[in-house]
């Protein structure tokens, strides 16, 4: 029982965080809000159809992604690519998980913190392949559920778990490459 | 999966069953995946080893690194006023006349 006058009440806090992700997607702020305004024309004619009770911020979502799968990503960014590369599990744990013990009394994320520019993390995430890094931002950067990806990006739940799993580790690798650019990993054991 | 623990060695994995169980659940655990039973029993093993505490941990905080640094986008209030501007349009334009799907509604308020 959704009515079009309570949408612009209960849809606009979301904003911000769709205009986020929309920036992400697109790397172009005026794609990312031309694709925001789109979300919310189409979700304010198709609320009548949105279950009062759910999930609002989800539903936003779905049709914020919903929307940059179908017009704005063809402009760039091929649906399909290649296959990421094999990574080892917890990569960056192995290579810098023994920073804070060097340093005493500052804990991990401290230490990730000043080793990781807010721009490093936006590049490891574009250089994901495109379904790993919808994947990555969705759960991630908004936190949505496996099951509101799934929905999301119309693609069964254990795809979206290891795409996830993939995802995280090729981020980790490339923000290890990053520090090691940058020399800053001097505490990391050479590979063998 | 791949079980060359040994091939760095900054950190430590201890490596018994319990441990691997454990490990292969760090995301659907940070992920808020799991069911209660799943997740008490990642708990207690936790709380019962220090390696994996320490990896999950690790992760937990990269994950907090990664959400945070992620966050800082100004947001344009150009586009606020500009989606409120259409919404209101074509709130108009629907009770105008063309009569939308929602007969009487009884939380219309202006």
């Amino acid at each position: 029982m959704a009515d079009q006058d309570a949408f612009a009440e209960q849809a606009m806090e979301y904003m911000p965080q769709l205009y986020s992700t929309a920036l992400r997607m697109t790397h172009n702020a005026s794609d990312a809000e031309d694709l925001v305004q789109e979300t919310y024309l189409k979700a304010y004619r198709g609320f009548a159809g949105f279950e009062q009770g759910t999930n609002l911020r989800a539903w936003m979502f779905r049709i914020l992604t919903n929307t940059y799968i179908n017009s704005y990503r063809s402009k760039k960014r091929r649906p399909n690519e290649t296959e990421l590369d094999d990574v080892e599990d917890f990569y960056l744990y192995r290579r810098m998980g023994g920073l804070e013990a060097a340093t005493a009394s500052r804990s991990a994320e401290d230490e990730l913190m000043d080793y990781f520019t807010d721009a490093d993390v936006q590049a490891a995430i574009d250089a994901l392949p495109e379904s790993y890094r919808l994947a990555v931002l969705l759960s991630d950067v908004e936190g949505l559920s496996y099951k509101e990806i799934a929905e999301d990006l119309d693609i069964p739940i254990g795809t979206v778990m290891s795409r996830l799993h993939r995802g995280r580790k090729a981020l980790q690798k490339q923000l290890h490459d990053f520090a090691l650019e940058r020399g800053l990993t001097d505490a990391v054991p050479e590979a063998p | 999966m791949t079980h060359d623990h040994d091939s760095h060695s900054a950190v430590p994995f201890a490596g018994t069953p319990d441990c691997e169980r454990a490990l292969a659940e760090v995301y659907t655990f940070l992920d808020q995946e799991l069911n209660d039973a799943e997740r008490a029993e990642i708990m207690a093993h936790l709380e019962a080893c220090s390696p994996c505490f320490e990896a999950f941990d690790f992760e937990a905080e990269l994950r907090m690194v990664i959400t945070t640094k992620t966050h800082s986008v100004e947001f344009p209030d150009s586009l606020r006023i500009r989606i409120e501007e259409k919404l209101t349009y074509l709130r108009i334009q629907g009770s105008a006349g063309s009569g939308s799907d929602n007969g009487g509604d009884p939380g219309r308020e202006a």
